[in-house]
């Protein structure tokens, strides 16, 4: 397209002459998905408040931190490994998997810090295989993390002998109290208002993660590798970034990631089972994408991945509240993938109001 | 003693050879021209010189002493910079974190150090404004012109004080004026007894800059003769074979 390619010419010119400066705070805000997501999840909390003003109450938001809280903490490790333009399909059976070898401890009546540290092993363990085969091997991270989810969910199932694990030994209480665990705690006559929030151990965590998560990008040349491997893996490598190591690395973080939430889920139930984390890899790339992340690489957030989860879980607590069938979540959560990525595509510069209207009424030349 | 010393340089992708037996000198302060038609083994050498690939067989001295890089970093710690011919610059990254990728600057200590973006910022606006280039350190890099993204992969070769620089068609896609920059640029190297090493298609720049000129044809040096010794007409010849050897 000439016309185009002399119009851009001519922008560049432009603001070469007149020396336009860096975008300011403002339009970088404005033009991140993070902060539309943002808005979407604040415009869809007071829809279904001013319909149901009991999602409003501190029990409800207690319960959808929580809810969103695992899927968070997932989404940050997914995160990473879409950075570097891969894809880890594997989290939810390495939370079965984790959840089954912690739970087999609990039941053999080991100390609890015993079970839960080896059930983190097994996970990292899942982590390294799957670092090792894309990043040293060179292999596809959707294929071998597709065979990781279906090794890591038949080991649950085979190690767990197809039962659920719930008598815990005597260190029961305190896997409970460590998944069930909230504050500010609420009891009766504290200083704390009613309206706050029992935040749970989950929520903190994600919270805690997201931190150090979201610091580590912007403040430290881990992160700042991390990025360039995605936008030119070439470039990062023959620059002395240390790729494969890299690469690496996300996967065990990731896997790390899905060994937490894995153990705060058992904590909090009291149980294990093989099947925990069943399908949960969609969710969390969906938080992911949702949150802004680019399934190309080079791209996504600490908070996007945060803001991400917390949507899918309010738009599925807002259809309960509102009665609609269980059914129509799907319909609605893939909506909301699709449109947030729209989206995503118009703030990142790209006119597809334009180009959607020339490719359903093309302008007739001549 | 010269600087960098290849001798006997051959590398073979399986039944292919690219490169045949292949000497080639630089001396401190000296630019030399590396020529030839596509194919002739140019990339290739580079490659080996700026250690993406080892050798199959022949010496590589830097300084006298023999190296064996495995990596591109094993080359730059022994003084060689590269400017590669796709720049090798993250779109996603803005041109101070590129100028900087690999060798971020730190503050603090241990493994609580973060990075000190204001001095990467303001060391790439020097280096920007060194190569009178109106790159913008925060602009990202997938928002600038050629000539800017040139800048902005030179700029990075600046940041040590390297040896020897190796550019691979640096003047390729850039404007009249920047080409006049670059090549002034290299003068420049020369000056401060730094050695060029300037691959390129375009004769005139090639004859304006370079000491000397090596032709490479099928994976074998054809031709290494001062500039002043020969011409484009015969360099033309040599590249495309219809003089056979000088």
């Amino acid at each position: 397209m000439p016309p185009d390619t002399a119009q851009e010419a001519g922008h560049a010119a432009i603001s070469d002459v007149t020396g336009i400066e860096e975008s300011t705070l403002l339009q970088k805000v404005l033009r991140s998905q993070p902060f539309w997501v943002t808005i979407a999840l604040l415009a869809v909390s007071l829809a279904i408040g001013l319909y149901q003003p009991s999602f409003f109450t501190a029990n409800n938001l207690g319960n959808i931190t929580r809810n969103f809280a695992p899927f968070g903490i997932m989404a940050l490790g997914m995160t990473c490994v879409i950075i570097t333009g891969g894809i880890d399909l594997s989290v939810g059976s390495i939370m079965g998997f984790v959840a089954i070898v912690a739970g087999l401890f609990l039941t053999a009546e080991y100390p609890w810090w015993v079970a839960f540290s080896m059930g983190m092993l097994a996970g990292l363990a899942c982590g390294a295989f799957n670092g090792f085969f894309v990043a040293y091997i060179g292999m596809s991270p959707f294929v071998v993390t597709l065979g990781m989810m279906s090794i890591a969910r038949s080991l649950a199932v085979v190690t767990s002998g197809n039962q659920m694990l719930y008598k815990f030994g005597p260190d029961a209480p305190i896997v409970k109290a460590i998944g069930q665990a909230r504050f500010p705690p609420k009891v009766a006559d504290d200083f704390w208002p009613d309206w706050i929030p029992a935040f749970s151990s989950h929520f903190w965590t994600m919270v805690v993660m997201a931190l150090i998560v979201g610091y580590v990008f912007k403040y430290k040349a881990w992160g700042r590798h991390l990025f360039a491997i995605g936008g030119n893996e070439q470039a990062a490598r023959l620059t002395g970034v240390d790729v494969k190591f890299m690469k690496f690395q996300v996967y065990v973080f990731s896997a790390f990631c899905a060994s937490v939430a894995s153990l705060l889920i058992l904590g909090y139930s009291g149980s294990a089972i093989n099947a925990l984390g069943q399908t949960y890899e969609l969710r969390v790339i969906a938080a992911t994408v949702i949150g802004g992340a680019n399934l190309m690489g080079g791209s996504g957030t600490a908070y996007g991945a945060i803001v991400g989860a917390a949507l899918l879980e309010v738009i599925r607590n807002a259809l309960l509240m509102a009665g609609i069938d269980s059914n129509w979540q799907g319909a609605f959560v893939g909506m909301i993938i699709i449109l947030a990525v729209f989206i995503g595509l118009q703030t990142s510069g790209q006119n597809v109001f334009a180009q959607l209207k020339n490719a359903i009424l093309p302008r007739r030349d001549g | 003693m010269s600087l960098l010393e290849l001798t006997g340089i051959t590398k073979s992708f399986g039944a292919i050879h690219a490169l045949q037996g292949v000497d080639l000198e630089i001396n401190p302060g000296e630019a030399v021209g590396l020529m030839g038609d596509n194919g002739a083994g140019k990339s290739t050498l580079v490659k080996i010189i700026a250690g993406n690939y080892p050798q199959t067989a022949g010496v590589m001295k830097v300084e006298g002493k023999t190296v064996h890089f495995t990596r591109p970093v094993d080359s730059r710690r022994a003084g060689i910079e590269v400017v590669y011919q796709d720049l090798a610059l993250a779109d996603n990254l803005t041109a101070a974190e590129n100028v900087f990728l690999g060798r971020e600057v730190q503050k603090g200590w241990g493994p609580l150090r973060t990075l000190d973006k204001q001095e990467m910022i303001d060391r790439s606006a020097d280096l920007f404004e060194e190569l009178k280039s109106e790159t913008r350190p925060r602009d990202l890099v997938q928002k600038m012109s050629g000539g800017q993204r040139q800048a902005v992969a030179i700029a990075r070769t600046r940041l040590s004080d390297p040896k020897l620089v190796l550019m691979d068609e640096p003047t390729a896609a850039i404007s009249v004026r920047q080409v006049a920059e670059v090549l002034n640029l290299i003068k420049r190297l020369k000056e401060t007894n730094h050695a060029v090493l300037l691959i390129s298609h375009r004769m005139p720049d090639v004859f304006e800059v370079c000491d000397r000129i090596t032709v490479l044809r099928r994976g074998t040096k054809v031709a290494d003769k001062m500039t002043v010794e020969t011409s484009p007409e015969e360099i033309t010849g040599l590249i495309t074979g219809a003089i056979h050897a000088a």
